[in-house]
């Protein structure tokens, strides 16, 4: 049994088509109760984007409900030595690409779609992130953002190997390449790992129609500014990504630690659970 | 097909057809197209041609090439790109593409494919042909003829100040440059003013009262700001006004 996060996390979401699109291919879930939020950018053309973002994040959210009442997130796993919460993420993923993969073969008019993926959960004073893509996950702790995923694209590609500087890649014309999605293989890799948290961080979850459009900088006045409104400063950023053009769908998933929510330990805690 | 059109200080020097796979660019002769000039290296760059598809490389040539203006190793051909090597300019162009694609195609994200690198062997080679997303349908959708630079949030034209009006610091004023100004005290009421392209607008962030405009109380809705508007905030009176400039 997962210990209930409510009272320890503020969420807020925001997603909107943008201003040049006509339908919305992101998709977006969270669950403060489990700490778990999952957010999810669709390609493909017709609808195919909009369902493939769809069942990654639907999969997602019920199996992670499901795997999280049968285990504890913290427990460390034999072997691997990475905690639970990683492993079913990584599990997780790993069905919802195969979800995607089969129905896309199953279905001429879905075929090649495909989605990006971040998920971030949230256990014993930690998180676990896993991503496919370029969809990210941003950290807000006092003043500082930090990009804390790295994008799955050719442009970091192009970027780690040196070819571009971080100032060129702004300027790349080629922004809207991923190297890896969720669905277009029978099997996907998703990048995991886990970081502790601390209370009063800010974590950002979002697609590329946010981190494209508006800078870091930007991002990080803006959550500054309006950390005491959690709905507000996700609407906010919405609204400067349309601002700044709103090329592609964005959606925003902000989420607060208010309180430490480290998991139970010692045999009191071991005597109540004994009890319920 | 594609074609490169060469030109020189605005003068149109001649049209290269790109017809075979690979274009050579360089000083030396042995070059597709021999640029004989010292600020071209000899051997500078390539132009890799795939069905419709043409992929700019770099040769590490001392110089640099340019795309739009930007410097580039590798770079997929868009129609009315401009590579820059040297002073010579060579627009590229591609009839079968241009004008196809609407402004939604605009940054759709796509998948470029490598396979999964996995511990017993590669992907299976026939795993390629039956999906759909593959390299060349990366390139396939043509995109506006702009540079696609992130722009920052273009700010209204007219730039605005507030002036505080009550309380200890009366008189002091303040210019409304970001695109965020935070005003009041954390934890008792703080609004912000965003400075969006079709003006200022002031919201309420925190605390239980809310801003009062000209007398009259604001809810939860961004507000848009005009000359000589009065915001009240935390008991301290300011107005807002454009400056002249």
């Amino acid at each position: 049994m997962a210990a209930n996060l409510s009272t320890a996390l503020e969420v807020a979401t925001a997603t909107d088509p943008g201003m040049v699109r006509s339908h919305n291919e992101d998709s977006i879930a969270c669950d403060a109760e489990i700490g778990l939020a999952v957010l999810a950018d669709g390609m493909g053309g017709y609808n195919a984007g909009e369902v493939a973002s769809g069942i990654a994040v639907a999969m997602l959210t019920t199996e992670m409900k499901q795997g999280l009442a049968e285990h504890d997130p913290h427990k460390v796993v034999d072997g691997t030595g990475e905690p639970m919460g990683a492993a079913l993420i990584r599990e997780n993923s790993a069905k919802a690409n195969a979800a995607i993969y089969q129905t896309a073969k199953s279905q001429p008019q879905y075929a090649g779609m495909g989605t990006t993926l971040v998920v971030a959960l949230f256990f014993d004073n930690r998180m676990s992130v896993g991503h496919i893509g370029d969809s990210r996950l941003y950290r807000m702790r006092k003043e500082e953002l930090t990009q804390v995923t790295r994008d799955h694209s050719l442009l970091q590609e192009q970027i780690d190997s040196g070819m571009l500087t971080k100032e060129q890649a702004r300027y790349s014309q080629n922004k809207n390449l991923v190297t890896r999605a969720v669905g277009i293989d029978p099997d996907v890799e998703t990048e995991i790992h886990t970081y502790d948290v601390e209370q009063g961080d800010i974590y950002l979850l979002c697609s590329d129609g946010l981190s494209d459009m508006v800078t870091d900088e930007d991002i990080q006045a803006t959550l500054d500014a309006m950390r005491a409104n959690l709905p507000l400063a996700a609407k906010q950023l919405v609204q400067l990504a349309n601002d700044c053009g709103g090329r592609d769908n964005i959606s925003v998933i902000l989420v607060r630690i208010l309180d430490d929510f480290a998991a139970p330990t010692g045999w009191f805690a071991k005597f109540k659970a004994w009890f319920r | 097909m594609a074609k490169l059109i060469m030109s020189l200080d605005n003068a149109v020097i001649r049209e290269v057809p790109l017809d075979k796979e690979r274009v050579t660019i360089g000083r030396k002769p042995h070059n597709d197209i021999q640029i004989d000039n010292l600020a071209v290296s000899g051997e500078h760059a390539l132009i890799v041609t795939i069905l419709n598809d043409s992929f700019l490389e770099d040769l590490g040539s001392t110089n640099g090439t340019l795309v739009n203006g930007n410097p580039v190793k590798k770079h997929i051909l868009q129609t009315n790109d401009v590579v820059e090597i040297g002073k010579y300019k060579l627009k590229y162009v591609n009839e079968t593409n241009a004008g196809q694609a609407t402004v939604a195609d605009f940054e759709k994200t796509m998948v470029l494919r490598a396979p999964i690198p996995k511990a017993g062997g590669g992907a299976p080679a026939g795993s390629f042909g039956d999906t759909q997303i593959n390299p060349t349908a990366t390139t396939t959708q043509s995109r506006p003829q702009q540079t696609t630079v992130t722009p920052a949030a273009k700010p209204v034209e007219k730039l605005a100040a507030i002036q505080i009006l009550t309380g200890s610091s009366a008189g002091k004023e303040l210019e409304l440059t970001k695109n965020l100004t935070t005003l009041g005290k954390p934890g008792v009421q703080v609004a912000v003013i965003t400075r969006r392209p079709h003006g200022y607008f002031i919201t309420h962030v925190e605390g239980a009262s809310y801003p009062v405009i000209n007398g009259k109380t604001l809810d939860a809705q961004a507000h848009q700001l005009n000359d000589h508007d009065v915001i009240e905030l935390a008991g301290v009176k300011m107005e807002f006004f454009f400056k002249n400039s």
